[in-house]
């Protein structure tokens, strides 16, 4: 009988060591980049306030926290046109993008005749095509999702058109002996098997989204977190000019959070 | 023997013939100017186990993908149960286990084995459903509880188990395996063999197994098909006359050793 109890109690307390041990990896985890930063922030702010840098220069992180409150009506006006661009330029770009290599993937000739297009177009400067997408669709917000789109569809292509041919020779000799379709070995096979190199893809396109758009409301809008940069850099207001490239970037990491949850959720292998 | 009297009695006049699951008449596989097989003339035996040998190159596999109509032959005649490859195909006559499982990664263990009854059905094709459901195969091959694992969550000879299972679910008269356990290590190996031994005699379903081992060649098979390379042609069909069921203890006879040592020379001057 004492030997029956003493045995699960040796195993909880080697449970219990490890679990400790996993807590403390996962605080370090977090703590030592977050302790970094801050690090860095007090730095920039002990610098700023030691060499009298003047706030149109280089504000103080606590000037551009103070912006961030004060002005925080303003910054989320802003931020939801820049959102629904970006969201609507990554949907775009990414469906044009996939639908694409679905027809290269089917056609060798369609793949011959427009690849060189797409590469050809993804080597113009996104900032020499916007004015001439603003000229196009005028200044609303269609030329915008337009270069977010367009700043989204290359590295989808590219990662969508491996994905669909990344399907093994063996399992497609294994469609072959159950006389699957076309259409078959697309669903079953193809598409499954593209999805971890489509969620790359989509990783890098939900962050460069966001530039796209930003990028779009430089050339010329009155509305939007591009437009509130270019604003607040002829104000010389440098606090509002920090506290929008920090929504900016948030904006960025949040839709690359979305896709990482989703890509969790779908790609379980 | 009964039943052999009766139907020469009923029809005296064509001769008793042997039930045949395929049959080769001076088939020939060409790639380009490259001749993979020449003139392959041989009859398989229905519910047989046959083990196909030879020298690397010596198209081995190439044989076993020309009987299920992955490729075409070049001259001569193929049939699958006196049908051509393709009707064969179609009618799911056959079924195929790689050398590597070729399990579809992002479906269960449980769902990899459906496969075949889900393709085809949504065009009105007429799968036949085996007498077993999926469930039953994979306890058959031993793998019952792990219907919900994902393929990354098996081991190698898990793997291959659950690929015997999704061939066996159309329930096909005909098995034809390539090297299945070649990625194996040599225990998991013997276990599969004797597991695979007991689902032949349980399905009565004829198998072609492709092997580079020629112990694996002689305790499996009841026939071993020798085959010569440059260009691959037949060499010899080798009765293996060992007491049935077979045992891991046999391989330490000197009848088997016999078998094995007879191949080993042959295959020498192949």
């Amino acid at each position: 009988m004492a030997v029956v109890e003493e045995i699960p109690n040796v195993a909880d307390d080697v449970e219990a060591q490890e679990v400790a041990a996993a807590r403390k990896e996962k605080i370090t985890a977090i703590g030592v980049p977050l302790g970094t930063a801050l690090g860095l922030l007090l730095l920039w702010e002990a610098g700023v306030t030691l060499f009298g840098v003047p706030t149109y220069i280089a504000p103080a992180p606590s000037d551009v926290a103070v912006a961030f409150v004060e002005k925080f009506p303003i910054l989320m006006q802003n931020f939801w046109p820049t959102l629904f661009e970006s969201v609507a330029g990554f949907a775009v770009g990414n469906i044009a993008a996939i639908l694409i290599a679905v027809a290269f993937v089917h056609s060798r000739h369609v793949e011959r005749a427009f690849f060189p297009i797409a590469v050809f177009i993804n080597t113009i400067p996104i900032l020499a095509i916007a004015p001439i997408l603003v000229l196009i669709f005028g200044p609303g917000i269609t030329a915008k999702v337009v270069i977010a789109a367009l700043i989204c569809f290359f590295p989808t292509l590219v990662n969508m058109v491996r994905g669909l041919q990344s399907v093994s020779d063996q399992a497609l000799e294994l469609a072959r002996i159950l006389s699957a379709s076309r259409s078959e070995v697309f669903w079953k096979m193809r598409l499954p098997s593209s999805l971890p190199f489509l969620f790359s893809a989509l990783k890098i396109s939900a962050t460069t989204s966001v530039i796209g758009a930003i990028v779009g409301e430089w050339v010329g809008a009155d509305l939007g977190l591009g437009a509130l940069i270019i604003e607040s850099t002829f104000n010389f207001n440098s606090p509002l000019l920090y506290a929008t490239v920090f929504m900016s970037s948030g904006l960025s990491v949040a839709m690359f959070a979305a896709v990482s949850i989703a890509e969790r959720l779908v790609v379980r292998w | 023997m009964l039943a052999v009297e009766q139907t020469i009695q009923a029809d005296p006049v064509p001769p008793p013939q042997r039930d045949l699951a395929a049959s080769l008449q001076g088939a020939s596989v060409r790639f380009g100017r490259f001749t993979a097989l020449e003139d392959i003339t041989l009859d398989i035996d229905c519910g047989a186990f046959y083990t196909i040998l030879g020298p690397s190159g010596c198209g081995k596999s190439t044989l076993l993908r020309l009987v299920s109509d992955l490729i075409p032959a070049a001259s001569g005649d193929v049939s699958i149960f006196g049908k051509t490859t393709e009707q064969a195909r179609l009618a799911r006559e056959f079924a195929f286990v790689f050398q590597d499982a070729t399990l579809l990664p992002w479906r269960s263990a449980l769902k990899n084995v459906e496969l075949p009854l889900e393709i085809g059905r949504s065009r009105g094709i007429d799968i036949p459903a085996g007498n077993r459901s999926p469930r039953e195969l994979l306890e058959l091959v031993g793998l019952k509880g792990r219907e919900d694992a994902m393929p990354h969550e098996l081991s190698g000879g898990m793997r291959q188990r659950v690929a015997i299972a999704r061939a066996l679910v159309c329930q096909p008269k005909l098995l034809l395996m390539d090297e299945p356990f070649g990625a194996l290590d040599e225990m998991t190996r013997d276990r599969l063999n004797l597991q695979l031994l007991d689902i032949w005699r349980e399905t009565g379903t004829t198998i072609l197994f492709v092997t580079h081992s020629i112990a694996e060649a002689v305790f499996l098979g009841e026939k071993v098909v020798m085959l010569r390379a440059h260009p691959g042609r037949l060499r010899e069909v080798v009765d293996i006359d060992l007491p049935a069921p077979r045992t891991i203890k046999q391989r330490d006879s000197q009848e088997f050793n016999r078998y094995c040592g007879y191949l080993r020379d042959l295959l020498e001057t192949c």
